[in-house]
C-alpha cells in the first residue's frame, strides 16, 4: 500500500532534474548566506520558497498535457487582458507602469512568461498537421501583442525575455533558417547602426540607452549607473582562480556590491568561489540545460516537445544574460540569476517550468510503458 | 495513419532534432564565452581587479603629529598644545550656510565674531574641509550639541589639538603663532615635497620661530589603514603607524629677562635684543609694541585683523627684525676701531672741536654748540663728539669705512633663525650706484661722508644688527650667528641636539686696538653720558648712546618739544657687561624717544640688572636727565 502511494508520488518526477536542481539549491543556499551576512532570516524565507516551489514543482510534474494544452488559451487571454488593464490603470513605481492593484499588487508580465509559451506551443501543436508559413504569422502576431504591451510599461528586460521564450517555440516549431539568418541580420545591423549613429535615444527610453552607453564605457559614469557593473567586474575578478574563500569576499561583506543578494548575487559567488567555482556553476546550469533538451527532444506530442525545449531555452538565457550583464558583457538589466537569487517568484515560475518539464517526461514514460 | 504520414512525422521528428542539436551548440558557446570571460577576468587581469579591490576597502588616515613644545632656556613653558573639542561645519555639506548657524545659535551661542572669523576661513581655504566654528567647547556645549547633533549633518564635533601661547603678547615677535594653512602654505610645501606628511594637519607657522623650526617642530605624520566599506565608514583597524612628534625646543631665551625688558618700555615704542656674546644666543628679542599670538590659532577674526594691522603703532611689524633705523652715534665705536685697524687715526692724537666742521662749502654741526675742545679717541667716545667723528669720515673716505663695517656684517642679514630679517643699508659707492637709476644721483660725494662718520646719512641697521656687532665687539672680534633655538630636542628620548656650537668668523683685530675702543665704551657708563643711567650699578659695563635723527632739521637747532612725535629723534643705547667678561650684550632702541642717553640707555640698565644681579624693577625705566650731548 505504501510502496505503491511512494511510487505514486515519484512517479513523475525526473530525477536527473531533481538532483541538478537540489545540488543548485545546497549551491545558492551557501552563496545566500554569505551575501546576506549570514543573516538567518533570509535562509529561511528561501528554504520556505523552495518548498512551495518544489509542491509547484511536483503539482505541474502531476499535471497531464492535455490539462496544459487546455489551460494555455485561457492563461494567455488572462494575461494579456491583466497588461491591457495595467496600461490603463496600473499603478506607478520609478517611472515604470507594472503592477496591477487587485487587494495585493500583481505584475501580470510574470503569468506571460509560461503564459505565451504555452499558447504559442498550443497553437503550433493545434495546426499541427497542416502548418505553413501564415501560421508563423500568426504566432508572430500572438507574439508582439504582449510584448508590445510590457514595452509599454516600460520593461525592456522582461519584454525581450519573453519575446525570446515565444521566439524559441517559434524556432523549434520550425521558422525557416533563412528568417532566423535575416532576423539576426537585421537585429544586429539596428544594433550596430543605433550605437554608432547615437540613433539610441530616438528608440529606447533615455535610462536604457544610459545602461547601454554605460555598459559600453562603465567609467562613463563610475558613482551612477557603471558602479554596479565595475564593483561586480572587481568582485569576480579579485576572486582570482580559486576564490577569497566562503564569507571572506572584502566587495561582498564591505557593501561595494550593490543588491548581493538578488540580481547581483552572481558577483558574491565568483568573489568567493573564484573561476573554479564559475565553472562549477556553469556546468551545473549545463547539465539542467542538457537535462531540459533531452527531454524535449523526446517528447510525446509537439506541445510538450515545444514547450519543453522553449522552457529550457528561457532558463538558459536567464543564467546567459544574468552572468553577462554582471561580469560586464551585456547591459544591465533587472534579470535575476535562475534558481540562486533571492526571491520568491521567480523561483516558483522557473520551478512550475521545470515541473513542466517532468510533466513531459513522464508523459513519455507511460507512452512507453 | 498511412506510412506517408508517419514518413512525414519522422521527418518532422528528424528536424526537431536538429534544432535541438543547434540550440545546444549555442548554449555551448555562449556558455563558453562566459567561461572565456571569467578567465579572463580571473586568471589574466586578477591582480588588477585585485589591486582594485584593495584599493576599494583599505583606506589611508593620517594621524597628525603633536607639534613640539616651545620652551625657554629656564624651560618656562611658551608655547604648547592642549586638547579641546570644537564644532566644525563642512560647507558643502550643509544646506543655506547662514540658515544652519542660526539653528546652531539656539543650541550653543554663537557670537558674530564666531561668524565673521568662520566666514574669512571660508575666503581663505579652497578645499571643501571641515572648519571650526567654535573652538574650545565647554563639556556643557558638548553635551548640548551631542543630544541636537542629528538634526545638523555636516556639522560635527571634533577633539583637537590646539596651539596655545601662554605668555600672551610676551615675546610675541619672537614665538611668533600657527595659522591654518593657505593655498600659498599648500604650494610651498608642495614645493618642499613635504605636501604628503600635512595631510592631516590643519596648522602651520606662519611667524617667528614658529615658522623657521616648522620642519623640526611638525614631527612626521602617521598613518592608519583602515578597513572602510562602501559608505566610507571605518569597519576596523589594520596596520597603524605612530606619528613621530615634532622636536621640542629649548630657546637661549630668558622668558623672565624678556618680561622685565618688555616692560621697561612702558607704552612707548621699540625694540631690545640681548645677546650672549660667547655664543650668539638671543637672550631677549623685544618689539614693542607686541600682540596675542593666540588670537591667529583659530583663525582671526576681521575685527582683530583690522585693529592690528591698521594701528599706526604697527603691532605686527617686527621692529627688531625688519625695522631699520640710522644707528647715530652708537655707530662711532665701530668707527674709531675702523681707524686703529687700517691706521687711520692713533688713540692720542686729538682734535680741536669748535662745534662745527666746515667741508666743501657746507658746515656740519656739533650738537654741543661751541664744541668740546680737545678731543682723543678716548674722549670721542665718552663725551660723543660728532667733529672728531667728521674728521675721520673724511679721513677713511667711504671706501675703508664700507670695507670695515662690512667685514662686521653691517648691511648683511645676521642670519638669525627666524625668517624675515632686513639686511639694512650700508652705504658705500656701489651701493649708491645699485640703489639710484639716475646717473646724476649715482655718483658717491665726498660730502656724503662726513655724516656717515656719526652714523646719520644713508646708515640704516636693524636693532638685532646692532646688537649683533656689540656682542662681536664685546667677544673680541669672535663673531657668532645669533640664534633663538639652543637645542632641539627629542619628545621621545629626550636626546637633545646643539644649535650652533661654532664661531662663525673671527675678525683678526689687534688686541690693543679692541681694548681702545672696550675702554672708551666703559668710560661712557663711568664718566660719560651713559653715567646717569648707570649710576650706582653693581657691575662694570660699557656702552654707547645713541640719538638718531629721523629727518634733517638743516642745521635748526633741535628741540624735543618742538618736534612732532613721529618725527621726533631714535633713541638708541648699546652695551655690554660685565665690561671685563661680558656676559651679555643688547642694543635698545625707543622710537622716537629722543635722546639715547635719556630714553634707551634706563631700558638697558634694567636689563642688565637683571640678568647680572637679579634685581627685578618694579615700573618701567623712566627717563634719566641727559646734557645736550650724546
Amino acid at each position: 500500500m505504501i510502496k505503491v502511494l511512494w511510487d505514486r508520488f515519484v512517479r513523475p518526477i525526473d530525477p536527473w532534474l531533481l538532483v541538478f536542481l537540489v545540488l543548485l539549491f545546497i549551491l545558492s543556499s551557501i552563496v545566500l548566506y554569505s551575501a546576506s551576512n549570514q543573516d538567518m532570516g533570509k535562509l529561511n524565507d528561501k528554504f520556505t520558497f523552495m518548498g512551495v516551489a518544489l509542491c509547484v514543482l511536483w503539482v505541474m510534474a502531476n499535471m497531464p498535457q492535455q490539462v496544459l494544452m487546455r489551460l494555455a488559451l485561457p492563461i494567455y487571454l488572462v494575461g494579456v487582458v491583466l497588461l491591457i488593464c495595467v496600461a490603463l490603470f496600473g499603478s506607478v513605481s520609478h517611472g515604470a507602469r507594472r503592477w496591477l492593484n487587485i487587494g495585493v499588487t500583481i505584475q501580470p508580465s510574470e503569468l506571460m512568461k509560461l503564459g505565451l509559451p504555452m499558447m504559442l506551443a498550443w497553437y503550433f501543436h493545434h495546426y499541427e498537421a497542416t502548418l505553413n508559413w501564415k501560421h508563423f504569422l500568426v504566432a508572430m502576431i500572438l507574439l508582439v501583442i504582449p510584448m508590445g504591451l510590457i514595452l509599454k510599461q516600460p520593461d525592456l528586460g522582461t519584454a525581450l525575455l519573453i519575446a525570446s521564450s515565444g521566439f524559441y517555440v517559434m524556432f523549434f516549431a520550425g521558422l525557416s533558417w533563412y528568417l532566423i539568418g535575416a532576423l539576426v541580420l537585421a537585429g544586429g545591423g539596428l544594433a550596430y547602426v543605433v550605437t554608432h549613429w547615437n540613433l539610441c535615444i530616438h528608440i529606447l527610453r533615455e535610462y536604457q540607452c544610459q545602461r547601454v552607453a554605460t555598459m559600453l564605457d562603465p567609467m562613463q559614469d563610475p558613482l551612477g549607473a557603471g558602479y554596479h557593473i565595475i564593483q561586480g567586474t572587481i568582485a569576480i575578478g579579485s576572486g582570482g582562480p580559486f576564490g577569497k574563500g566562503w564569507l571572506n569576499g572584502t566587495q561582498t561583506h564591505l557593501d561595494f556590491i550593490p543588491e548581493r543578494t538578488t540580481d547581483f548575487i552572481f558577483a558574491v559567488f565568483g568573489e568567493e568561489f573564484g573561476l573554479a567555482g564559475n565553472i562549477v556553476l556553469l556546468l551545473l546550469y549545463l547539465m539542467l540545460i542538457g537535462r531540459g533538451l533531452h527531454i524535449a527532444s523526446n517528447g510525446s506530442t509537439l506541445f510538450g516537445r515545444l514547450l519543453a525545449g522553449a522552457l529550457t531555452l528561457t532558463f538558459f538565457t536567464y543564467a546567459f544574460v544574468n552572468m553577462g550583464m554582471v561580469s560586464g558583457i551585456l547591459p544591465v538589466v533587472g534579470v535575476p540569476l535562475p534558481l540562486v537569487s533571492y526571491g520568491g517568484t521567480s523561483m516558483v515560475s522557473l520551478m512550475a517550468a521545470f515541473g513542466i518539464l517532468m510533466s513531459v517526461q513522464k508523459d513519455r514514460k507511460l507512452m512507453k510503458n | 495513419m498511412s506510412r506517408n504520414e508517419l514518413k512525414n512525422q519522422q521527418s518532422e521528428r528528424y528536424a526537431f532534432q536538429i534544432r535541438i542539436v543547434a540550440a545546444a551548440l549555442l548554449v555551448l558557446v555562449l556558455f563558453g564565452l562566459l567561461a572565456t570571460r571569467f578567465s579572463w577576468l580571473q586568471v589574466m587581469q586578477h591582480d588588477k581587479y585585485q589591486t582594485l579591490a584593495e584599493q576599494n576597502r583599505i583606506s589611508l588616515v593620517p594621524i597628525a603629529p603633536p607639534r613640539g613644545i616651545i620652551y625657554d632656556r629656564n624651560g618656562v613653558v611658551l608655547a604648547h598644545n592642549f586638547s579641546a573639542y570644537t564644532l566644525e561645519i563642512t560647507p558643502s555639506r550643509v544646506g543655506v550656510l547662514e540658515d544652519c548657524i542660526d539653528r546652531l545659535n539656539k543650541i550653543i551661542e554663537i557670537t558674530p565674531k564666531d561668524r565673521r572669523r568662520f566666514k574669512k576661513l571660508m575666503e581663505d581655504t579652497k578645499d571643501f574641509e571641515s572648519l571650526p566654528i567654535k573652538t574650545r567647547l565647554t563639556d556643557e556645549e558638548v553635551a548640548k550639541f551631542a543630544a541636537n547633533s542629528y538634526q545638523f549633518p555636516g556639522v560635527e564635533v571634533k577633539a583637537r589639538l590646539f596651539r596655545q601661547y601662554p605668555q600672551g603678547e610676551v615675546a610675541s615677535h619672537l614665538i611668533g603663532y600657527i595659522g591654518r594653512i593657505n593655498e600659498k602654505d599648500l604650494d610651498d610645501l608642495d614645493d618642499k615635497g613635504e605636501l604628503a606628511n600635512y595631510r592631516g594637519t590643519d596648522h602651520i607657522g606662519k611667524v617667528g620661530i614658529e615658522e623657521s623650526y616648522e620642519q623640526y617642530l611638525h614631527g612626521t605624520t602617521g598613518f592608519e589603514e583602515v578597513e572602510i566599506d562602501a559608505g566610507g565608514r571605518a569597519i576596523r583597524t589594520l596596520r597603524r603607524t605612530p606619528p613621530q612628534p615634532g622636536k621640542n625646543l629649548i630657546l637661549s631665551v630668558d622668558i623672565k629677562l624678556q618680561q622685565i625688558a618688555e616692560n621697561a618700555f612702558g607704552d612707548r615704542k621699540g625694540a631690545l635684543v640681548a645677546i650672549d656674546p660667547k655664543n650668539g644666543g638671543v637672550l631677549a628679542f623685544v618689539s614693542k609694541p607686541g600682540f596675542d599670538p593666540n588670537l591667529f590659532v583659530d583663525g582671526i577674526d576681521p575685527q582683530s585683523w583690522n585693529d592690528l594691522n591698521t594701528s599706526p603703532d604697527k603691532p605686527l611689524n617686527n621692529r627688531a627684525l625688519r625695522g631699520t633705523y640710522p644707528p647715530g652715534s652708537t655707530f662711532k665705536p665701530f668707527m674709531a676701531l675702523g681707524a686703529l685697524e687700517g691706521n687711520f687715526r692713533s688713540p692720542n692724537q686729538a682734535i680741536a672741536d669748535t662745534g662745527v666742521f666746515n667741508f666743501g662749502g657746507h658746515t656740519f654741526h656739533d650738537d654741543k654748540v661751541g664744541g668740546h675742545g680737545m678731543v682723543d679717541m678716548y674722549r670721542s667716545i665718552v663725551v660723543s663728539c660728532d667733529v672728531y667723528y667728521y674728521s675721520l669720515a673724511n679721513v677713511m673716505g667711504i671706501d675703508a669705512i664700507s670695507r670695515f663695517m662690512g667685514s662686521m656684517d653691517f648691511g648683511k642679514p645676521t642670519g638669525v633663525d627666524i625668517n624675515g630679517e632686513q639686511p639694512g643699508v650700508l652705504p658705500s659707492q656701489e651701493w649708491k650706484k645699485k640703489r639710484f637709476r639716475n646717473p646724476a644721483q649715482q655718483k658717491w660725494f665726498a660730502g656724503e661722508t662726513i655724516s656717515i662718520g656719526i652714523g646719520q646719512g644713508y646708515n640704516a641697521y636693524t636693532p638685532l644688527q646692532m646688537a649683533h656687532a656689540t656682542a662681536t665687539l664685546a667677544n673680541d672680534g669672535r663673531e657668532y650667528r645669533p640664534h633663538m633655538v639652543a637645542y632641539l630636542v627629542d619628545g621621545k628620548t629626550g636626546a637633545r641636539t646643539v644649535v650652533e656650537p661654532t664661531p662663525e668668523k673671527i675678525m683678526n683685530w689687534k688686541q690693543s686696538n679692541v681694548d681702545i675702543v672696550k675702554r672708551a665704551m666703559a668710560g661712557v657708563i663711568k664718566e660719560g653720558t651713559g653715567a646717569k643711567a648707570f649710576a650706582g650699578a653693581a657691575y662694570t659695563a660699557a656702552g654707547k648712546t645713541g640719538t638718531a635723527q629721523v629727518y634733517s632739521l638743516k642745521g635748526a637747532k633741535y628741540s624735543e618739544s618742538g618736534t612732532k612725535a613721529h618725527l621726533r629723534d631714535h633713541a638708541w643705547f648699546i652695551a655690554y657687561a660685565p665690561a671685563e667678561d661680558p656676559k651679555i650684550a643688547l642694543a635698545v632702541l625707543v622710537e622716537n624717544g629722543g635722546w639715547g642717553a635719556a630714553a634707551a640707555a634706563p631700558i638697558a640698565r634694567q636689563v642688565l640688572d637683571y640678568y647680572l644681579t637679579g634685581k627685578q624693577p618694579n615700573q618701567p625705566a623712566s627717563e634719566v636727565e641727559s646734557s645736550d650731548s650724546d
